[in-house]
């Protein structure tokens, strides 16, 4: 178990490289860069300081040697200051992670606790009429592009309706009480988890509905309905169990994927989130931002990859996490 | 029992057909997409018939109802919405059909070579698959849309041309869709190699790449068919969620994304102009998920004596 663990921690750590640098490369290919910017913002700037400020920044030096000097100051823990926020970027995104953690984690919660017990109603009746309804049900979701629904849910419910907030995170004044703010947070949560958790919810339902209509077809399940176990039993008995294996996986895949995939969602609602803050980090040249947000990003996705073969090997005893490593 | 031995047997193609056909929203979904690629191929000479232009804008008749010049009205430019509709369906089928071809291609070569050579390559091709599986491909991708063309030596006129615009977003949409084309090939490759007359080629002396490209991948036709259909929607999906960030198509080239853009502040002003592109995205991307569920079940046997 040591074994494969740390195994896969050194896997991590190499993609994490890798991907630092390609990142890094990309971001050096995009318009502009931060001098542009500063240049923009003062008419006054002769050609003399330009050059000295590239110096300061090191924007004169190659790429390769810019890279290496800015992973030698990320291994010893120094990520740099954010340009838009003037602050080191890893406070700027702490409090963005919790934020995500939030909302990704609640969307989640719920699409699983509802696209589970589907995905089983529907694969128990196969071809009737309430499968065909949640089949339905599942492509729409599939097919729904996330910032159209948002879209539509923002001018239901925020602006035709008025019962919700159409973005943001919480009032400027949001009442008195603990519970008064906790209300208000919540009121702020209930569109963005709402688009998340539909998004989310046909692909679940699908996968839990195959998942058990597989194993509804294996020979230990007849031998159980043979036997004269009742079929609430051979359900929930013998095949609930190995249906979870493949879906937890995917469970697991998704939700380190949640962690840049709430970035439509967190946008449209002005959530302030990891995903808006690498977009807008983007967009506005925010280098350190941008990258440093990618690469947590990437290691939250890893994280739930490595979580996904835990779980395999933990529903499946069969699977043994040694031969794998 | 006469009567079945007269029926004269049908090839393996009409097969899957007959059984697509009975498919009842595939059918639907099938005769959709083909209206809409029709529409949208001719969509030039019915703005010529129509004696409208789709470029024009006219800022003294924005916002107007549906009338006999305009069918669907205008929108926030004086333009006709009826053939920007058109036109950004030619850019979403054209993306996610070709995207789709693309990450086939990539997807069957990486995942043929893969399962067929196995050993050290299959382990580092197969790393490299899982590897880009694991990365958060939104952002990653938005980081590949923003990058300056002039940067990696495209000259400027190109870079600023549609055509390059459109095949920067087809490339960029590729790159998410070939994993799973690659891990489905790779499978049915190592089961395939297996088989008798893989085997039978092989003891005739044909080459690795005769075996794979000739005798391989023909027999997993049908998976990669039915891959490839379901991810012509995701990448438009992708593509319209692209262009409405405004990283996609560039205007004045008309997208079903990025006619969504602005529609947040159109919304009370003209619902239609934010309602209609969004409704295509999802009838289209719906249509072509019902087909390739349709086609999986025409080209699975198993689905006969389905429960």
């Amino acid at each position: 178990m040591t074994r494969y663990l740390v195994s896969r921690a050194v896997q991590t750590a190499i993609t994490l490289a890798l991907m630092s640098f390609v990142v890094y490369l990309l971001i050096g290919l995009m318009p502009g860069d931060p001098i542009d910017f500063m240049i923009a913002g003062d008419p006054k700037m002769t050609a003399a300081d330009v050059t000295r400020l590239k110096a300061v920044y090191g924007l004169d030096k190659p790429l390769l040697e810019r890279y290496l000097a800015w992973a030698l100051q990320a291994l010893q823990g120094n990520f740099g200051y954010s340009r838009s926020y003037s602050q080191p970027v890893l406070a700027v995104l702490w409090p963005r992670l919790v934020n995500t953690f939030v909302l990704a984690g609640l969307a989640f919660v719920i699409a699983v606790a509802i696209a589970l017990p589907l995905g089983i109603w529907a694969a128990s009746r196969p071809r009737s009429r309430s499968d065909y309804l949640i089949n339905l049900f599942c492509f729409g979701g599939i097919s729904t592009p996330p910032f159209w629904l948002a879209l539509l849910l923002i001018t239901l419910f925020a602006v035709k309706l008025g019962w919700l907030p159409a973005g943001g995170q919480a009032d400027i004044r949001p009442g008195t009480t603990w519970w008064a703010a906790l209300a208000d947070r919540l009121r702020y949560l209930v569109l963005p988890v709402l688009t998340l958790t539909l998004v989310q919810l046909g692909g679940y339902t699908r996968f839990m509905r195959g998942a058990m209509i597989e194993v509804l077809r294996q020979d230990y399940i007849r031998t159980a309905r043979a036997k004269g176990v009742p079929e609430t039993g051979v359900r929930w008995r013998h095949a609930f169990g190995n249906a979870l294996a493949p879906v937890l996986t995917i469970l697991a895949l998704s939700f380190g994927g949640l962690f840049s995939g709430a970035l439509i969602t967190e946008t449209m609602f002005a959530w302030p989130g990891m995903g808006k803050a690498i977009y807008q980090a983007i967009l506005d040249n925010d280098y350190n931002l941008a990258l440093v947000g990618l690469l947590i990003a990437t290691l939250a996705t890893m994280l739930g990859n490595l979580l996904a073969d835990l779980a395999y090997a933990w529903v499946d005893p069969r699977v043994s996490i040694e031969q794998s490593a | 029992m006469s009567d079945v031995a007269a029926r004269p047997s049908a090839s393996p193609g009409r097969l899957v057909w007959n059984r697509l056909l009975r498919h009842r929203l595939a059918v639907v979904s099938l005769l959709f997409l083909l209206v809409l690629l029709i529409l949208s191929l001719a969509a030039p000479w019915i703005a010529d018939l129509r004696g409208v232009d789709p470029t024009a804008t006219d800022l003294f008749r924005r916002f107007e109802p549906p009338s006999a010049e305009h069918w669907l009205g205008t929108d926030d430019l004086g333009r006709d919405l009826f053939q920007r509709l058109l036109d950004g369906g030619r850019v979403s089928l054209l993306v996610g059909v070709s995207g789709a071809l693309l990450s086939a291609v990539i997807g069957a070569v990486i995942g043929v070579v893969a399962g067929y050579r196995g050993g050290r390559l299959d382990a580092v091709l197969m790393r490299l698959t899982d590897g880009v599986i694991a990365l958060p491909l939104l952002p990653l991708l938005i980081v590949i849309a923003a990058i300056d063309p002039r940067k990696i030596g495209v000259p400027v006129e190109l870079a600023q041309s549609e055509t390059f615009s459109l095949y920067r977003i087809i490339v960029i949409v590729a790159l998410t869709g070939w994993t799973t084309v690659a891990r489905l090939v790779r499978a049915e490759t190592l089961s395939l190699k297996a088989r008798d007359f893989t085997r039978a080629a092989q003891a005739l002396g044909a080459r690795p790449g005769r075996i794979m490209f000739r005798h391989i991948l023909p027999n997993a036709a049908g998976s990669l068919v039915v891959a490839t259909t379901l991810s012509i929607g995701a990448l438009i999906l992708l593509e319209s969620t692209l262009s409405f960030l405004g990283l996609g198509t560039q205007p004045p080239a008309a997208s079903w994304g990025n006619m969504l853009t602005g529609a947040q502040e159109l919304l009370q002003q003209a619902p239609i102009l934010a309602l209609l592109p969004g409704l295509l995205i999802f009838l289209t991307v719906m249509a072509f998920n019902f087909l390739g569920d349709g086609l999986q079940d025409a080209l699975d046997p198993r689905s006969e004596r389905r429960l």
